[in-house]
């Protein structure tokens, strides 16, 4: 689906910082940040922490049939990463061979491209996983 | 609140209906319930119907609108309801109530989605808004990667083979050669499903449920005057519903759905019965895996048991319970917003003893299962013939 301007800037601290929610009272972790802790409610208090961005590969696969925007990547890694804070995201692995990805490898953060509209239009920009040598 | 029976159920042929648009889909399965009954039109006094994207399949919103129109059915009212490829069952669901309350009558209930007017690309775009648009989908995930992700997941944890999967596709397959209304009446063998082309591995193209056209509906009244449609009954003694996170990654387990837990757990309280006691389901197969989850979740089979019970054909005619008569998302097509429907047809059709070819013997109690995106939403029916 195509992006916007808007909605890019909106997400920046997310997308570009890793910035997620942690619950003052209950202690969880929430990535992208809420509004609302789920568990606590009302009696919740979130605030803006920023995730370090190591964590382990919970789950993983290998997208051959791609959305809009990542025809020429295909086929490309998608990962399921559980972060030393306890929170899971989803993001591609990059620079890595498909045979070589397994559950419980090492991963950190990148700073990449995700997606761009077309040559004169949005470049979108993102974090991206990649394996650490253990 | 008053018990709710279905009094006619129809069906349109599920595949690549070129010659129909959504209205026509919708008028088509629409008639033929209405028939079935044995109703003149006059009696319906509310409609509701489930569609996931029509807007971005087909450009057109407003359907509970369109539906009123084409079907003649002005000026009662219709309303359209979306819970993504739950929005069949949540439509039913809205009808139960409406009934059960006893706010109206006789209330039709369908569900409808018009999928082959575009292109692959576009309905993969448009089906991955089933999960989280902006922290899954951006990042280049598909719905099917999100399966796919549960399977790799599956198999880590309890063992279940590329093999197990395959099975659940060719006995869908098999079944789906007796239903005339299948999109598919052709067999697949394990070596074909397991050769097929990759779509996000381990799911291949087999694994996975087609793009298809297609419209289902059911009538439904209170239980006390369904006698006057119909000698067998159809009563619907179970309707729950749960939600769980929208992004897969916000749970805990990435091996079952919790949402098809608990929405079971609440339909065999309302029903006061055990998984046991079911005789046959529908369940929610629009992947291979997805199938082998939900009987775990439905409790025929214990956690992590899905895989082998499926490759031993205990889900198969003859066996402990029998899934997916009709051919299952997977054979007979997934209509996105239909499928639900279909699922009670299916099951209304069985407990009727009306389902030709594929007829089980006298069976008395049935459970549909209809699962919206990586189940944010799951809605579970039971169902039970009373003469």
């Amino acid at each position: 689906m195509k992006s916007s301007i808007a909605l890019t800037w909106r997400k920046m601290p997310e997308r570009y910082r890793l910035i997620g929610s942690k619950c003052e009272t209950c202690g969880t972790y929430y990535f992208p940040r809420r509004q609302i802790c789920p568990k606590c409610r009302r009696k919740g208090k979130l605030v803006d922490t920023k995730l370090s961005g190591n964590g382990k590969i919970v789950t993983y696969t290998q997208i051959h049939v791609p959305p809009t925007g990542f025809e020429d990547q295909v086929p490309y890694v998608m990962i399921m990463a559980k972060m030393e804070e306890g929170v899971n995201i989803t993001g591609q692995l990059v620079d890595a061979n498909f045979k070589d990805v397994h559950i419980g490898d090492r991963v950190e953060q990148t700073f990449r491209v995700i997606q761009s509209d077309d040559p004169n239009g949005l470049i979108y920009y993102g974090f991206k996983f990649r394996k650490v040598k253990s | 609140m008053r018990d709710v029976a279905i009094i006619g159920a129809g069906i349109t042929k599920f595949g690549e209906r070129w010659d129909k648009s959504l209205r026509g889909l919708v008028a088509e399965a629409g008639l033929k319930a209405i028939m079935d009954a044995g109703l003149s039109g006059n009696e319906i006094e509310a409609g509701y119907v489930g569609t996931m994207a029509s807007g971005s399949l087909i450009g057109q919103e407003h359907v509970g609108a369109v539906i009123a129109d084409y079907m003649g059915l002005n000026p009662i009212p219709i309303t359209r309801v979306e819970g993504a490829c739950a929005s069949g069952s949540l439509a039913l669901r809205q009808g139960i109530m409406d009934v059960s309350s006893g706010m109206h009558n006789i209330v039709v209930v369908g569900g409808v989605e018009k999928m082959t007017d575009q292109g692959t690309m576009e309905v993969t775009d448009a089906l991955g808004g089933a999960g989280d648009q902006e922290w899954e989908l951006f990042q280049g995930m598909t719905f099917p990667g999100l399966y796919a992700m549960m399977a790799k997941r599956h198999m880590y944890e309890f063992g279940t083979s590329e093999e197990m999967l395959a099975s659940v596709a060719v006995k869908n397959h098999r079944n789906g050669v007796k239903n005339p209304n299948a999109q598919y009446q052709r067999e697949v063998t394990m070596e074909q499903v397991l050769n097929s082309k990759m779509v996000a591995d381990p799911l291949k193209i087999l694994d996975c449920s087609p793009i298809t056209d297609g419209a289902a509906a059911v009538v439904l009244a209170p239980a006390e005057v369904a006698h006057k449609y119909s000698d067998e009954v159809v009563k619907i003694i179970a309707s729950a519903q749960a939600s769980d996170t929208i992004a897969l990654n916000s749970r805990d387990s990435l091996t079952g759905l919790r949402s098809a837990q608990i929405a079971a757990r609440e339909a065999y309280r309302q029903a006061n019965l055990k998984p046991g006691d079911i005789q046959l389901a529908e369940v929610h197969d629009c992947f291979t895996i997805a199938e082998i989850m939900a009987i775990e979740d439905l409790g025929f089979f214990k956690k992590g048991e899905g895989g082998k019970a499926s490759l031993e054909g205990r889900t198969d005619y003859g066996g402990d319970v029998v899934v997916n008569t009709s051919g299952g998302l997977k054979s007979a097509g997934h209509p996105i917003g239909a499928t639900g429907i279909k699922q009670a047809v299916e099951i209304n059709a069985q407990l009727r003893g009306k389902a030709g070819p594929r007829q089980l013997d006298d069976v008395e109690i049935g459970l549909s299962h209809n699962v919206g995106g990586t189940g944010a939403t799951t809605v579970v029916h039971i169902y039970k013939r009373t003469r």
